[in-house]
């Protein structure tokens, strides 16, 4: 949490809330999801869902086994798991990502940034920058690789400006880009999911989730998370009001005050650009208060690497970016 | 934060007794012309509903002024340009309510766009621009952007529609203004058939009738915009009518594919009309096999009865052929009447949804091709893709008041009426009557767009 918070915000917005802390509102969203879920299953050939181990790709993951049952119960989700891994992520994640995928019997697939760069497909312009950015050409090596024509992900729209704009199904040429100016028109639930070889629809179920409700669900369901997502000790460095984590890939510089710190992760991805916020919340539940109570956006907080221009996602997105 | 604080505030209700039936959150979209100043009026909604943090606050500020329009306007080419190009949702929510606000572009080349998010929406707030209107005039002329956008809306079947009339506070007379212009769309709207369920004077540059009440100013006393959306219903679903249910996705048995007799398949999808419960007797479009619901799984697997609008999973009581695409309806009735032969001494059923392969329809036009006779396109109905091929342009509509003109083609953004022959019937009903039965998208079938957004007339 961030430590601006005072506690008569807190109060004043709570009460405000208090009324939105009823989550009947999280069946509809739940259904939506589910719905879309279904809707990839029916309508591709090889979709595959992008699992992180976040907080968003878990709520996916809920959704999807309502949606087919578990391995158990003689069902299981249709499609495989991909994740694009950076080398750069946190160790309390990809574990959970692995831990995840084997509970639930799913095929779990992984490619490296790394291995892009060894083929020479990803150049960075130093050793230290962040790798983040280059997912993209992995994902679509992957996407080349399996003939992937659907893959699902966890963007919510609340989280970004070019987010706010993209469409649920949303089409991708050869490339993998995204044209803003030539989404298809989205009308009623009828989904337009014809595409011509080579193309292929990055699909978004839970596009109209916001933090708070990823909270919420989290907390009604009892969703497992990765550790890291509750309040724990870290060193930190304060860098204009961004914790940075002292990691071995983030060292402090000169002139650095290393503090521990009492913090949490509101996101997380890439080491290099995510930064945790100060935060004693260690259940799901005092993180939805302390959601209600927040002042700045879940990006504005902890990402690094969307701060460089306004338009930053909207670029990385007609990249190929997800 | 203290912990204090956090237990405090923790004991108000998070947990899963949350269940209460409350009004769901309401998806609205904004509609005016350019410059009308929406975008001022949903970052008017935002900021005074206390709804944006601060580090966006931060990214709006131009010249030490927070420019409320640069909120919603995200993509570069709109701050470029000033102008929205496509439709942004935006999140948040009251005391009272949560809401989805679909930002629909006002510019006419982006027609589509408004089309796209009228379609899922519960309400219009249809933004109306004081000062473009001669409004010392007692019967002044609406813009052809109010008109279209209402008729729109209208047509699309939007439950409610708003009127907000903006930069009321920049007349000479405001409350002549607003007595004018209140008086033109209360006439407008008569005359094409639209209800409205309010309208209100409104600043969205100032706040004011935005949120925050401004007291009587131009001698309006009613509730404010806020209050006004808090209050909407949500769009009712088709529940009053014989089960319609499109299948989306079939379930493999559990035990082995070879083995049917085992085998539980269940049918996934959306209920788009009626209400579906063990016991209801069914009809399988298009094979005309005959069966019982068994038993009926909500979406997210627990056994219930499942209305109209949310997703249902099927199991009947014996094997059918049922896939993806075809639809699950309500068994025929059996007619009161004889059938009228020499013979009829067996009454005849008639089909709870009859099949149909010609289709009269409105069509708004969205490619940048011309709708013409003679063109095949795909056709997505439910979850059913069939060819269809336009048979005749029947009419044009005037946009402006839906009158129809004589016309051979429908260009970009375009709105009329088209006779449309299909490959195979579908169970195709009266957009009026059922949403889901009565819309369908027509797709390009060399370039893959979706071209048209259809209704059945």
């Amino acid at each position: 949490m961030n430590s601006r918070t005072d506690s008569a915000l807190l109060e004043k917005k709570t009460n405000d809330m208090s009324h939105h802390l009823n989550n009947s509102h999280l069946d509809a969203l739940e259904e939506e999801t589910i719905f879309i879920l279904r809707e990839v299953a029916a309508a591709f050939e090889r979709p595959t869902l992008l699992f992180s181990g976040g907080k968003d790709s878990l709520v996916m993951l809920k959704c999807a086994e309502k949606a087919f049952g578990t391995k158990a119960s003689g069902g299981g989700i249709p499609y495989p798991l991909l994740m694009i891994d950076t080398g750069h992520n946190f160790p309390e994640v990809t574990d959970f990502r692995d831990f995840r995928a084997k509970e639930l019997g799913a095929e779990l697939i992984v490619r490296n940034v790394e291995d892009s760069m060894a083929r020479g497909t990803v150049r960075l312009a130093h050793p230290g920058e962040s790798r983040n950015v280059h997912q993209s050409v992995t994902l679509l090596e992957a996407i080349e690789e399996f003939r992937f024509d659907a893959l699902i992900g966890g963007a919510r729209r609340d989280e970004e400006k070019a987010r706010a704009k993209e469409r649920i199904f949303s089409h991708r040429d050869s490339f993998g880009q995204w044209q803003p100016k030539a989404q298809r028109p989205e009308l009623w639930t009828l989904f337009n999911t014809r595409l011509q070889p080579g193309e292929h629809f990055r699909v978004f179920p839970i596009s109209n989730w916001t933090e708070l409700d990823v909270w919420q669900y989290i907390d009604r369901e009892q969703i497992a998370l990765p550790s890291i997502y509750y309040t724990h000790k870290r060193q930190v460095v304060d860098r204009k009001g961004l914790l940075m984590p002292v990691t071995e890939l983030t060292p402090p510089r000169d002139g650095d005050t290393v503090e521990t710190r009492d913090v949490r992760f509101r996101t997380v991805g890439d080491i290099t650009c995510t930064a945790p916020v100060e935060s004693t919340a260690a259940t799901a539940a005092e993180i939805v208060i302390e959601t209600l109570a927040a002042d700045v956006s879940e990006r504005g907080a902890t990402r690094m690497d969307d701060k460089t221009s306004d338009a930053s996602m909207e670029k990385r997105k007609k990249d190929g970016y997800f | 934060m203290t912990t204090t604080n956090l237990i405090a505030a923790s004991a108000i209700n998070t947990g899963t007794s949350g269940q209460n039936d409350h009004i769901s959150a309401l998806k609205f979209i904004t509609c005016g012309s350019v410059d009308d100043g929406k975008s001022t009026l949903i970052g008017r909604l935002l900021v005074d509903s206390k709804a944006v943090l601060q580090d966006h606050l931060a990214g709006v500020q131009r010249q030490g002024e927070t420019d409320l329009a640069l909120l919603t306007d995200g993509l570069s080419a709109e701050r470029e340009q000033g102008i929205t190009i496509d439709v942004a949702y935006r999140y948040f929510a009251t005391e009272e309510r949560k809401f989805i606000i679909g930002d629909a572009p006002g510019h006419e080349q982006y027609t589509r766009n408004m089309v796209t998010a009228a379609s899922s929406a519960d309400a219009a707030v249809v933004l109306v621009d004081a000062t473009k209107l001669d409004w010392k005039n007692p019967q002044l002329a609406l813009l052809p952007q109010t008109r279209r956008h209402s008729l729109l809306a209208h047509l699309l079947r939007v439950h409610s529609v708003v009127f907000a009339v903006n930069k009321l506070d920049a007349v000479e007379d405001p409350v002549l203004a607003w007595k004018h212009i209140q008086g033109a769309l209360q006439s407008f709207a008569q005359a094409a058939g639209i209800t409205v369920r309010a309208t209100v004077p409104v600043s969205a540059l100032k706040g004011w009738n935005v949120v925050d009440a401004h007291a009587g100013w131009c001698g309006y006393e009613g509730p404010t915009l806020l209050q006004v959306l808090e209050a909407l219903p949500n769009t009712p679903a088709d529940t009053a009518l014989p089960l319609a249910f499109p299948v989306q996705w079939v379930e493999k048995s559990s035990s082995s594919s070879s083995d049917t007799s085992q085998g539980r398949r269940v049918f996934w999808g959306r209920v788009a009309a009626g209400n579906v419960a063990p016991g209801t007797p069914v009809q399988i479009f298009p094979s005309g096999q005959l069966a019982t619901v068994a038993q009926v799984l909500d979406h997210a697997r627990r056994p219930k009865d499942v209305p109209a609008g949310t997703s249902a999973g099927i199991i009947l009581d014996r094997e059918v052929d049922v896939s993806r695409g075809d639809w699950i309806l309500a068994a025929p009735t059996a007619a009161a009447a004889p059938a009228d032969d020499d013979f009829g001494d067996t009454p005849t059923a008639a089909p709870a949804w009859p099949a149909n392969r010609e289709l009269r329809t409105t069509i708004a036009w969205m490619d940048d091709e011309p709708l013409v006779a003679g063109r095949v396109y795909w056709a997505l109905h439910g979850h059913r893709w069939v060819k269809a091929k336009v048979k005749a342009v029947v009419h044009k509509l005037n946009i402006n008041t839906l009158a129809e003109e004589a016309a051979t083609q429908l260009d970009p953004n375009a709105i009329g009426h088209v006779d449309l022959l299909l490959q195979e019937a579908v169970p195709a009903a009266a957009f009026g009557t059922a949403r889901v039965l009565g819309s369908l998208i027509l797709v390009d079938t060399a370039s893959h767009k979706t071209a048209g957004a259809v209704l059945v007339n």
